[in-house]
């Protein structure tokens, strides 16, 4: 209807910029600057792109995972419940060295990934390193905890009980030796002096995954301590 | 291009050189997604194999059916079916049906294909990890093949693997075919994890500039939202799976209760419980359902609108009405176990729960009228897969409400009534859903299209031919006929009612849409060849990203140029505007002021 080209009146607390197109805001969009690298290494847009990808796919996976041991959790629930046949075994004492090497693990991968900002090469390669002989040494530990028990006669199908402890120790270290293979490529990529983004979203990623598999674990030895 | 306003300039990846690379082990979202739409193609026609199989066994059972005493010597001795060869075909038919055809094609495949270029993506987020699933999911129809010719024969527990039956170990049930079967569904449950993933990382965060979640294309929604279903109900079964291999090699007792006696043998095993199987199994197997039927939906209000050339009614409704779908999935796998024994305050409560989900059922079902109402209507073939869709839903919908009621399903329960309610609702309809996408993104994929004459003769045979097919099923249930019996004929309190006459009818109507879906295949292996070709980029004056690239679309999709969305996914017949529909890209300047081309 306006007939004049004058611009409009500036109301108190608004501007006369002209509208921006209404483009909805949404999305994250991959924005690379033209004439980048491949890997993106000369600017920090391509690697908070990268990074944020890479840890949603953690968080989207653990949430995989939170299904299956949700599910093995009210299996065991109700099969204990169901029939007068559960006979709670006696927890091996080795999986409280084994919970203090994956606790300690879990410090060192954070610590790890607080030098990652700062470039320190060398220490980060040790953290990273340590991490991993800790993840290795508590599988190793696991395993004496189930020889122990067979020693003791108790193997996976003498009660329910026991079945559930192999099973559920049992398909936590397989996730934890997925983390370790996650972490032995962290270590060669920190080795191999890759690009900032690759290494921060392989750290990233693989620290928030291994933090829930320390969580995991402590939930799992909860349960199994006071679901006899 | 021309029809994008504005653009990001991304990085490129250069196309690989290598044969296997490009086209075998490839990671291209489109190469992918091709492979599992023809991984697909191979599994539904075994699948209709069996299925005839199971329909010749139950009208003629004494017939010999030729070749196939020497392909199942044991199963088929001189072609003739046993019982138990029976059951294992039921089984096999209904396990490669749900796995390998309704949730592959859907979501890996034209999810694989379309998703990301619908969202201005040049592939998925975890290229690798695509690849990985594809293959995993190869694995698990090879391991599912497998089942066939070990020793002992494919399994005959029924897709739901129900123990005691499928738990019992080789010294009652001889052989190794449900093993193979458990393998097979745990690959397929890590598969679709790692797809689940993918597809979840891929729509949140790739998304083009100005791509808000309400204004992604309604096939993205779906895929997305049953993207969210799979990654939380793929675990549940795999984890499920794993107790029951258990139960069968180990000697553990999740599922085998004690005392069982079973040949009379003393089954040495104590206090398990079938119903443990049964509850993680439905928690699973009903959001299963809506991974099946969900892409198909989305193809379907996507299609409906292209050719009423109207925008879908009511978007925001339909998002929500996929999202509640979503959602009431989760909380209703009790009604399957109306007959378990479980308390009849729980069957109350999943019933209540159960007819809920009939609401958002509805509010799409009147939206995809109200889309129809008043539209300029196209009736290409891939516009009359989608209307048949929604009679198909309807149909298959409106038998759900009486099964979904603990009383009549005490009635209805494991009779025809039950195969005549899945196989409409979650199986025909959902491949008619995929018919639709299949005919609509054909020549994006292949830059030519399908013959246009042969579909729609496809269409009406198999439309025709489903309904002669399941709808007597109805009456079936209704006598009442149990399912699963491998003999009819000579059996008194079976014959009641004409159900003889009414089984060879069924038989005679499933051999010609089987048939017909000879015409498919025919179609589908021509065009590819022959048919006629796709000159232009947007062939079904569309809206969406997909038909603002070449056909078909480059390596990397936009060619390093990732447009800019200016508005909803269905803006057709805007007033004042120079054409009847408005691309995504396309600025307002472009659609009010400039004439398109100019």
């Amino acid at each position: 209807m306006s007939t004049t080209l004058a611009p409009p009146p500036v109301v108190e607390g608004e501007t006369n910029e002209p509208p921006r197109p209404d483009t909805g805001g949404g999305g994250f969009p991959p924005v690379w600057p033209p004439g980048h690298d491949d890997d993106g290494s000369r600017g920090p847009d391509p690697g908070a792109e990268a990074v944020v990808r890479y840890k949603l796919g953690a968080w989207v996976g653990i949430a995989g995972i939170v299904m299956v041991f949700a599910a093995f959790t009210s299996a065991m629930v109700v099969r204990s419940g169901i029939s007068g046949d559960w006979a709670p075994i006696d927890l091996p004492r080795i999986l409280w060295l084994s919970t203090a090497l994956l606790l300690a693990s879990s410090y060192t991968i954070e610590k790890a990934k607080r030098l990652l900002r700062s470039g320190a090469d060398e220490g980060l390669r040790r953290w990273l390193a340590v991490t991993l002989a800790l993840g290795a040494l508590f599988i190793v530990s696991q395993w004496i905890g189930w020889r122990a028990l067979a020693d003791k006669g108790v193997y996976l199908a003498s009660n329910p009980s026991s079945s559930f402890f192999y099973l559920l120790t049992a398909a936590h270290a397989a996730h934890i030796l997925g983390g370790i293979l996650s972490l032995s490529y962290a270590v060669f990529r920190v080795w191999s002096s890759a690009v900032w983004v690759t290494r921060q979203a392989t750290v990233e990623a693989t620290a928030i995954y291994w933090h829930f598999m320390d969580g995991l674990w402590v939930y799992l030895l909860l349960l199994l301590t006071f679901w006899r | 291009m021309n029809e994008v306003a504005e653009y990001v300039e991304i990085h490129r990846h250069p196309e690989p050189k290598s044969f296997i690379s490009r086209w075998i082990f490839s990671l291209d979202h489109k190469v992918i997604g091709i492979q599992y739409v023809m991984l697909a193609v191979v599994a539904v026609f075994i699948g209709m194999a069996l299925s005839l199989l199971i329909r010749l066994r139950l009208v003629w059972p004494e017939q010999a059916v030729p070749l196939l005493g020497d392909l199942f010597p044991v199963g088929a001795p001189d072609g003739v079916m046993t019982p138990e060869f029976y059951l294992s075909m039921l089984t096999m038919h209904g396990t490669m049906m749900v796995f390998m055809v309704l949730t592959t094609a859907p979501q890996g495949g034209f999810g694989n294909y379309v998703l990301p270029i619908q969202i201005g993506a040049n592939d998925m987020a975890f290229p690798r990890l695509n690849m990985l699933s594809f293959w995993t999911t190869f694995l698990s129809f090879c391991a599912l093949m497998m089942a066939f010719f070990v020793e002992g024969g494919a399994p005959i527990s029924g897709w739901t693997a129900y123990p005691p039956l499928s738990a019992l170990d080789a010294a009652v049930i001889a052989g190794t075919g449900q093993d193979w079967w458990i393998i097979s569904i745990a690959l397929f449950c890590v598969a679709s994890l790692l797809g689940a993933l993918n597809f979840i990382v891929t729509t949140l965060q790739l998304r083009a500039k100005g791509l808000t979640m309400m204004r992604l294309p309604l096939t993205v929604w779906t895929w997305f939202v049953t993207a969210i279903l799979g990654l939380l109900a793929f675990g549940v079964l795999l984890a499920a799976g794993v107790l029951l291999l258990l139960d069968r090699n180990l000697g553990t007792s999740f599922f085998i209760p004690a005392g069982l006696v079973i040949n009379d043998q003393l089954i040495d095993r104590s206090g398990g419980s079938p119903i443990l199987w049964q509850h993680l199994f439905w928690f699973f197997g009903h959001p299963e359902v809506y991974i099946a039927i969900l892409p198909g939906m989305g193809v379907t209000s996507h299609i409906l609108a292209t050719f009423s050339r109207k925008p879908v009614f009511g978007y925001k409704v339909m998002v929500y009405a996929i999202a509640a779908i979503g959602g009431l999935g989760f909380v209703v796998w009790g009604h399957h176990m109306f007959m378990s024994g479980m308390s009849p305050y729980s069957a109350f409560v999943f019933s209540v729960l159960t007819m809920c989900i009939g609401v958002p059922s509805a509010i799409k079902t009147f939206n995809w009228i109200g889309t129809l109402w008043g539209g300029k209507i196209r009736f290409t073939s891939p516009m009359l897969f989608s209307v048949g869709f929604v009679s198909l839903f309807v149909t298959g919908g409106l038998s759900g409400i009486f099964l979904g009621q603990p009383t009549v399903d005490l009635f209805f329960h494991d009779t025809y009534f039950v195969v005549a309610h899945f196989h409409l609702i979650m199986g025909v309809a959902a491949i008619f859903g995929m018919f639709a996408g299949l005919t609509f993104w054909f020549p994006k994929m292949f830059g030519r299209f399908m013959h246009e004459g042969l579909s729609k003769v496809h269409f009406w045979l198999t439309f025709l031919g489903v309904y002669a097919i399941f709808g007597p099923m109805h009456y079936l249930g209704m006598l009442p006929h149990p399912r699963r019996y491998a003999e009819i004929t000579g059996v008194d309190y079976l014959a009641a009612g004409g159900s003889a006459e009414i089984h060879y009818f069924i038989t005679i109507a499933a051999m010609i849409t089987i048939t017909a879906q000879l015409i498919f295949l025919f179609n589908l292996v021509w065009s590819l060849f022959k048919g006629k070709v796709c000159s232009d980029d947007n062939p079904w004056e569309a809206t969406t990203l997909e038909w603002a690239v070449p056909t078909p679309p480059p390596y990397d999709n936009f060619a390093g140029r990732i447009p800019t969305v200016y508005r909803g996914a269905y803006d057709f017949s805007l007033p004042k505007a120079k054409r009847d529909y408005a691309m995504q890209c396309n600025s307002d300047d472009m659609v009010y002021r400039q004439a398109a081309g100019d």
